[in-house]
């Protein structure tokens, strides 16, 4: 084991994944000598060298349209969009090619090897254009895997398992917490169930769900609401798309009550789909209704992105109405 | 020298028109060569393999649009009068170089041997189509033939050339990536992400574009300024050559040279073929509301196909006995392969949730049980699957 932050385990686990597979291709804007502009690939082309570590030049729908290509061709394309708010003008190639490849050729062809990493999330004074959370927009799009870790050590085995899996993923890193995440990461290499949430804490009178960054808020409203004797189930979701529907709805049936939080806006956010979900799948068990903790329905403020965001006092007191109602 | 250290001291503009590029071209309309052309090495089996995928091509697309009109297929799209193109540039390339086009080269595919029953079964979306029913008709694919399937969607196919032939290079396979495009298409942001980065990253592509005059009913001259598509690989630092797509000389000749540059030095090439759409759009366009007859008679003169039978009969490699021959067997054997594909099976149920992933994740096996389950109560209203929801 060894102590590193976030980025540090994804730039491990990158380098893992090209030294044993040497068809493993990094490349994005600025991803080459500087090692991107949050150096999660560091030292990459050093080791790799310039054709497996490499800069583009500034055009998102060229580089997915590129890392298609590739992976088409066998190599396994780990692409980076340097913000997740810059993923747009790749969103044809993204939703129209990558996730449609393999199902259009009847499986003569696939981009199976293909992985897009992009960090996403505000709380880092990034404004409007540097804090979204897209995932909602691609969770719609079926032939996609969407993948988002809460910390080093999910980030490295998810990485991995993303960079290894036979279909398209986007890998969504949570950039507010790239190094205030710290923690202990196996050094060797180890892969992390993609489609399977993961349950944190036991709890008996609400389910708390959440993924990426909004695990940490989530988890210090489960300590303010224990203290006033409020037992709460903690679920990561870790995979929004094939999302794991039996782990959130064994947990509801047990606790009758959840709660759903991402920092996206709630209209069209994917707590919207968990919530159409589980009532459907645990209507008799169900105590109070169903309650999501989102950002509110405006772009991504600056100044008053601490108002905006969906923070641990906001779950305290939906947690509170929730076990209240 | 270094382009911070060429100065000037007097506001010089460059005129949008200053590169112009000249037409290539070898044949004349009669079949013969202009004299001092430089033509390119075909011996008399590769020049009748090309013109025969080119008849082919040209009895396929009036049968299968025929077929559309009497309602037996849902959509046709012909390559009437770009021929030429089609195959000339498939004639230069290695059989196992990649090729991914726009939608309108079938004669490339079928110079590759893509057989009268893969083609039927693509277009009646039976059960032996590789697509499994999946795209309208036309969206053709072969893995066999290095022939990537067809996508709807204009111009994506271009930067992922780009990434396919990075690929090639890295493999050292010596083989190179063509990806084929309509100047309509070349407005697209992919068009331009793609030259860019195939000239910084110096891969083995080469960029057709397929300039035939109409995007739809958007005649040229209302899709850019300036001097067609050609000159723009020049501002991308690419090598860039114009020709005359109703030559097919010219366009293999073209061709095998932009070849040696993408694999012999790793270089991009583009090539713009200059031609003519003679056929509507597809089979759902009305051409005469944008277009007049005269236009299109000056250009049925210039008929590739008819071109090139001249240069063939010219060589003694050719005659008309044999011309009629050919064409009765095509049309036979385009109508009886499309009886045969039209009575086949239709595709499985089951392939609604197949090759979304690599395995069908549990939703979608829930849906389909459910929908089976619904076809079960409702069989009449479903009458291609009722049958085989309970046997694949």
């Amino acid at each position: 084991m060894a102590e590193m932050n976030l980025l540090q385990a994804i730039n491990n686990a990158l380098d893992i994944a090209m030294a044993s597979n040497d068809k493993v291709i990094c490349f994005g804007e600025d991803v080459g000598v500087f090692g991107g502009v949050f150096r999660a690939t560091s030292h990459l082309q050093e080791k790799y060298g310039r054709a497996r570590c490499f800069n583009t030049p500034l055009v998102e729908q060229g580089i997915i349209g590129f890392a298609n290509g590739l992976a088409a061709q066998g190599s396994v394309p780990v692409a980076e969009i340097q913000f997740a708010d810059y993923i747009f003008p790749a969103f044809d190639q993204i939703v129209n090619e990558a996730a449609k490849f393999r199902y259009r050729s009847g499986n003569l062809f696939d981009v199976a090897g293909l992985t897009i990493r992009t960090p996403y999330g505000g709380g880092i004074a990034g404004g409007l254009y540097h804090s979204q959370s897209p995932e909602a927009y691609f969770a719609h799009t079926p032939g996609l895997k969407i993948v988002v870790p809460r910390n080093p050590h999910q980030a490295k085995g998810l990485l991995l398992a993303s960079i290894r899996d036979p279909n398209p993923v986007l890998f969504f890193e949570p950039k507010r917490i790239y190094r205030a995440s710290v923690g202990e990461v196996p050094e060797e290499d180890y892969e992390l169930p993609l489609g399977q949430a993961e349950v944190l804490k036991e709890g008996a009178d609400i389910t708390l769900l959440a993924w990426g960054a909004q695990m940490e808020q989530i988890e210090k409203a489960a300590e303010l609401a224990e203290k006033e004797g409020i037992s709460c189930e903690v679920i990561d979701l870790r995979s929004i798309l094939p999302w794991d529907a039996d782990t959130v709805a064994a947990s509801v049936m047990k606790t009758g009550r959840l709660l759903i939080s991402h920092e996206a806006p709630l209209t069209g956010g994917f707590a919207g789909e968990i919530a159409a979900t589980i009532q459907e799948r645990c209507f008799l068990y169900l105590e109070s209704p169903i309650s999501r903790v989102t950002g509110l329905d405006t772009p991504f403020p600056l100044v008053l992105e601490k108002e905006y965001l969906p923070d641990h006092l906001k779950l305290f007191e939906a947690i509170k109405q929730s076990v209240n109602f | 020298m270094d382009i911070q250290e060429r100065v000037t001291h007097t506001p010089d503009f460059t005129p949008g028109n200053a590169l112009q590029i000249p037409i290539y071209r070898v044949l004349q309309q009669d079949g013969s060569v202009i004299p001092g052309a430089v033509v390119p090495d075909l011996d008399e089996a590769q020049a009748l393999k090309i013109y025969h995928a080119m008849v082919f091509t040209r009895v396929l697309d009036e049968r299968m649009l025929a077929a559309q009109r009497q309602g037996r297929l849902s959509f046709y799209l012909q390559s009437t009068g770009e021929e030429a193109t089609t195959v000339g540039f498939a004639a230069a390339l290695d059989d196992a170089d990649m090729i991914m086009a726009q939608y309108r080269e079938q004669g490339a595919l079928a110079y590759r041997g893509f057989t009268v029953e893969e083609f039927m079964n693509q277009l009646f979306g039976n059960d032996q189509d590789y697509g499994k029913g999946r795209q309208m008709p036309i969206h053709y694919g072969s893995r066999e033939l290095h022939y990537m399937t067809i996508s709807s969607p204009l111009a994506t196919q271009i930067p992922q050339a780009a990434g396919y032939a990075y690929g090639q290079k890295l493999a050292g396979n010596k083989h190179c990536t063509v990806t084929v495009f309509g100047e309509g298409a070349a407005s697209e942001g992919d068009f331009h992400g793609a030259l860019n980065m195939a000239a910084v990253l110096k891969v083995p592509v080469i960029f057709l574009c397929r300039n035939n005059g109409y995007a739809i009913s958007t005649p040229s001259s209302e899709q850019f300024a300036g001097d067609g598509i050609a000159p723009r690989a020049v501002g991308y630092g690419m090598q860039s050559i114009r020709v005359d797509g109703n030559d097919v000389l010219a366009v293999c000749k073209a061709m095998q040279e932009a070849r040696k540059l993408a694999v012999e030095q790793n270089e991009p090439v583009l090539v713009e073929a200059m031609s003519y759409r003679l056929a509507a759009h597809s089979s759902s366009d009305d051409p005469s509301g944008y277009r007049n007859k005269a236009e299109e008679d000056k250009w049925r003169a210039k008929d590739p196909i008819l071109r090139m039978k001249n240069w063939l009969l010219a060589q003694n490699w050719w005659d008309e006995a044999r011309e009629k021959q050919l064409l009765e067997e095509l049309r036979k054997q385009v109508l009886a392969a499309m009886k045969l594909a039209q009575q086949r099976p239709t595709v499985r149920l089951e392939d609604l949730i197949t090759d979304v992933y690599d395995e069908p994740p549990a939703l979608l096996r829930q849906q389909l049980e459910s929908l089976k389950a619904h076809i079960r109560k409702y069989p009449a209203a479903y009458p291609k699957s009722a049958g085989g929801v309970d046997h694949g």
